[in-house]
């Protein structure tokens, strides 16, 4: 009974008036020992030292609960269902919960004027977190997205004058996703295309992992800043790897080991996906290491290819999402392409060598963003596996 | 899928059947529960009221309707968290909220239980829903969906594939749902129901219910003929139970009289396979107050069957499954009406709406068992297959082909339509649950599912209409249009009600 979410049972009065996320996990039953295991896994899923984690929970014992505004536009409320799915048990809840999440048009009680007057007053209060889900029309002055009267534009620009800092939740807030994909009826952008004078941070994903959601907003109240970037706006903790460099079936794309058609022995036995028309070679992503739904699976574990949610307009640049054909951008060089196309043949060594090529371009490309130290990788991805496993919760 | 599997004449095998329908079976379950809770309960829960309950007296009302376990420590325990938590002043969500109205029914001690099954809940449906991620990689948005079949390789000898272990974590999750549904979610229903049984009167709007049907039982299926389905595909019209009517989808067609789309030669009405989406914007300049509903007025196409508005959605599955003499779906509305003490014509109104869907939570929750069985024993008889092969090549299809696909998602019926060309899509039309119930006008002035719901609403406060609120969220709308939606609309019934 204790253990189902964590209120501890009568007899434990606590005091009233906790305002930080330690003391509300206390007063809900979670032990030190969990916090601390908790702050763990959060170090760990935001690739930050481990040495770092008595600072991850020195700020968090001492965090006040900062106010935030969730909105959506051009959204499918998927990346606020996988909100639902933050992933510790007793901290998803405790995560809302240091947040003071003001204005949310899915989970907030009032409606109509009453709710807007709560993302009023927040903004003349200031200092609050902005997430962002869905993407933002701007064609024809974007009158295609307009809540309340107002554009998304409007809301978009008022709500980001006093934000400290904005989340974009979710492939469309990022890039644009679906609605911006050609030919793009609405003009529909992402975020940062309209944001400026304030920091933006972009969690890509369709939808956003919940592991990841909950990491960002950890390291904005631990650090007051956001962590390192890369040149799309993405956290390096989350997307600073390829899927291909952590893939579980890697082995098998090095073996030549594929699977031809959907149920194979190749299928059943867990091979290499690519000639399926997976994406993980291209796609920046820690699902391999964090998964979803507490460490339960994900695509390319359960059987089915990466399709790129994690990259801009993947709907044009990653599809068709079953062939690795020669139109796919991203390897935009013509002796390149025509490898990739033989490999549709089937000869496996020269898969391997246009990936291998495919792997060396994307490099160049990401330059100096992408450039660390081997060792330095490697140590991080040990700490987020272990990170990531300790706080799951596997039945 | 389902509609080029109907245009290319695609057969799935057995196991893609019965993963599909545990995920779809799982997601019922799922959604309808978070959406009782979290999307619905505070149109009827004041929050702010659990404050003065009794936990005793919660904890006595709580073992009066249910087994499930509790104490009044732990009911005390909920409600120092939520005082310490109002005490802080930052109220989050609960912003703004409508606590202490009038139309707020329920004694304080039910309120503190609902608040405590609020929280109980958001727990159970993030580990639940694990199952998405067992069949289906991930949830949401589950990527495992192929056309011909589903990506999940079953193999009982190989651990990259769905097996025994698999199998067991599956039938664990769809114990613990099944049991909240009928240990908490039933009782809550129960309990709150009789305070407002005069929601039984309101909010019925339109007397037709359209359901497509879903969970297919046999492996031959076309999607005019779907074969045995586990929820009936069919109409109600007039509130007459007595005659399930055939769903004829070239019956469908779309109006773009009040919404801001255009169809060639000023059409009025296309059928989705001629379908259009040509934007046609003539409402005033953003930042604007008010719409007209004499010109045009939403984003969202008015659907019509036969030229009728439908309502879509669990109300409208359970009237069908009610009136087609499904056993399961009787005895659980019948427990409900008995319980209530009212008869099947409550059924047609806000109460009706939200009794509908945790009846047939409880019925699918049921059912989750069997297609696990059903899924286990095909694996064992040695059939492996997960996806039908033949027409996975563009090179294997006609030149030409069109198809329809059908589902019915939680919130109601869900259309897709397409015409094939050369290998490519050449046209594809969706008609989604909420392009039903939120749809405007049409040609002949008939009012959509949400708007014809609303007449004869009392609001007792147009500053906060509660009322308005019951009644919109009891359809579950699609929250990412329908709030969007919502505030110029309610407004405008709001206007028209008073006038």
């Amino acid at each position: 009974m204790n253990d189902r979410f964590g209120v501890p049972l009568g007899g434990s009065r606590m005091a009233r008036g906790a305002e930080t996320l330690a003391d509300a996990l206390r007063q809900r039953g979670v032990s030190r020992r969990e916090f601390l295991k908790f702050c763990a896994a959060m170090t760990a899923t935001l690739g930050l030292p481990h040495d770092m984690v008595s600072q991850v929970t020195q700020t968090l014992e001492g965090a006040r609960r900062t106010p935030a505004i969730y909105l959506e536009f051009q959204d499918c409320a998927g990346c606020t269902e996988a909100m639902l799915r933050m992933p510790h048990p007793t901290v998803a809840e405790v995560v809302l919960d240091i947040l003071s999440l003001n204005y949310h048009e899915t989970i907030m009680a009032p409606s109509g004027r009453a709710a807007e007057a709560a993302m009023t007053a927040t903004i003349e209060e200031g200092g609050y977190l902005l997430m962002v889900e869905g993407s933002i029309s701007t064609k024809d002055d974007g009158l295609y997205c307009c809540i309340g009267g107002r554009t998304a534009i409007d809301i978009l620009e008022e709500a980001a004058s006093k934000a400290v800092a904005v989340i974009a939740v979710g492939d469309c807030a990022c890039f644009g996703n679906i609605p911006a994909a050609n030919p793009n009826p609405t003009g529909a952008v992402g975020v940062r295309d309209l944001v400026r004078g304030v920091p933006v941070v972009n969690m890509a994903g369709c939808p956003v992992n919940a592991v990841n959601l909950a990491a960002i907003i950890t390291h904005y109240l631990t650090f007051q800043s956001l962590p390192n970037l890369d040149r799309l706006g993405r956290p390096d903790f989350a997307y600073g790897e390829r899927i291909h460099d952590h893939c579980q079936r890697r082995p098998h794309f090095d073996a030549g080991q594929f699977v031809e058609r959907w149920g194979d022995p190749g299928h059943r036995s867990g091979w290499c996906l690519y000639k399926m028309g997976c994406k993980g070679p291209q796609t920046y992503h820690n699902c391999p290491l964090v998964e979803y739904n507490e460490g339960t699976s994900w695509p390319i574990k359960a059987g089915h290819p990466c399709i790129g949610c994690s990259e801009p307009q993947f709907w044009d640049t990653m599809t068709p999402f079953y062939r690795r054909l020669p139109e796919v951008p991203g390897l935009t060089v013509e002796s390149n392409v025509d490898t990739i196309g033989l490999a549709l043949t089937g000869v496996t060594a020269v898969a391997v060598g246009a990936h291998a090529v495919g792997s060396l371009l994307r490099k160049r490309e990401e330059g100096d963003i992408r450039d660390r130290e081997l060792g330095e990788q490697e140590e991080t991805q040990g700490t987020v596996e272990e990170g990531g496993n300790d706080g799951q919760d596997r039945d | 899928m389902r509609a080029v599997e109907d245009a290319l004449d695609i057969q799935i095998p057995p196991n893609a059947r019965l993963m599909r329908n545990l995920i779809a079976g799982i997601q019922y379950v799922q959604d309808h529960v978070i959406h009782f809770y979290h999307l619905h309960a505070l149109d009827w829960v004041d929050v702010v009221s659990a404050l003065q309950a009794d936990p005793t007296a919660t904890c006595e009302l709580s073992q009066t309707m249910s087994t499930w376990p509790s104490g009044p420590g732990y009911f005390q325990s909920v409600q120092e968290r939520l005082q310490t938590f109002v005490d802080s002043g930052q109220l989050s969500h609960f912003t703004n909220g409508y606590w202490g109205h009038p139309a707020y029914n329920l004694p304080p001690e039910a309120n503190l239980l609902a608040v405590t099954h609020y929280l109980e809940a958001l727990d159970w449906q993030r580990d639940v829903i694990k199952a998405h991620a067992i069949l289906g990689a991930k949830n949401p948005h589950a990527q495992t969906y192929l056309v011909g079949g589903m990506a999940r390789a079953v193999d009982p000898n190989h651990q990259a594939a769905l097996n025994a272990n698999d199998i067991a974590h599956l039938r664990g999750l769809f114990v613990k749902a099944a049991d909240f549904v009928k240990r908490v979610y039933l009782p809550d229903v129960l309990a709150v129901a009789p305070f407002y049984l005069d929601w039984a009167q309101l909010g019925g709007g339109l007397s037709n219910y359209l359901s497509y049907g879903e969970f297919p039982q046999s492996d031959t299926l076309s999607s005019d003929a779907p074969g045995n389905l586990f929820l009936p595909r069919g109409i109600i019209l007039d509130r007459d139970l007595s005659t399930v009517h055939p769903v004829d989808h070239n019956q469908i067609t779309e109006y773009v009289t009040r919404s801001w789309y255009a169809y060639p030669d000023n059409q009025e009405s296309r059928h989705p396979w001629q379908g259009e989406t040509s934007p046609n914007y003539t409402g005033p300049r953003p930042p604007y107050d008010m719409l007209s509903t004499d010109d045009k007025y939403s984003w969202v196409k008015a659907p019509r069957y036969d030229g009728m508005p439908m309502e879509v959605g669990p109300l409208a599955r359970m009237l069908v499954a009610y009136a087609a003499g499904h056993e399961g779906v009787q005895n659980t509305v019948n427990l409900v009406l008995n319980q209530l003490g009212v008869g099947p014509e409550v059924l047609f109104s806000t109460l009706g709406r939200t009794a509908a869907r945790c009846i047939e939570t409880v019925v699918v929750a049921d059912q989750l068992l069997a297609w696990t069985d059903e899924l286990a024993a095909n694996i064992t008889r040695g059939d492996l297959r997960v996806h039908e092969q033949d027409h996975w090549e563009p090179s294997t299809w006609p030149r030409e082909a069109e198809g329809w696909g059908w589902h019915e998602a939680p919130r109601g019926a869900l259309g897709h339509w397409v015409r094939i060309q050369d290998g490519r899509i050449a046209n594809y039309q969706c008609v989604v649950p909420s392009t039903w119930n939120a749809s405007p006008r049409d040609a002949q002035g008939q009012l959509g599912a949400y708007e014809a719901s609303l007449i004869g609403t009392p609001v007792a406060d147009p500053e906060q209409p509660i009322e308005i609120l019951r009644t919109i969220h009891s359809f579950d709308p699609c929250m990412a249009c329908a709030v969007h939606v919502l505030d110029p609309d309610g407004r405008e019934v709001v206007r028209i009600q008073i006038v």
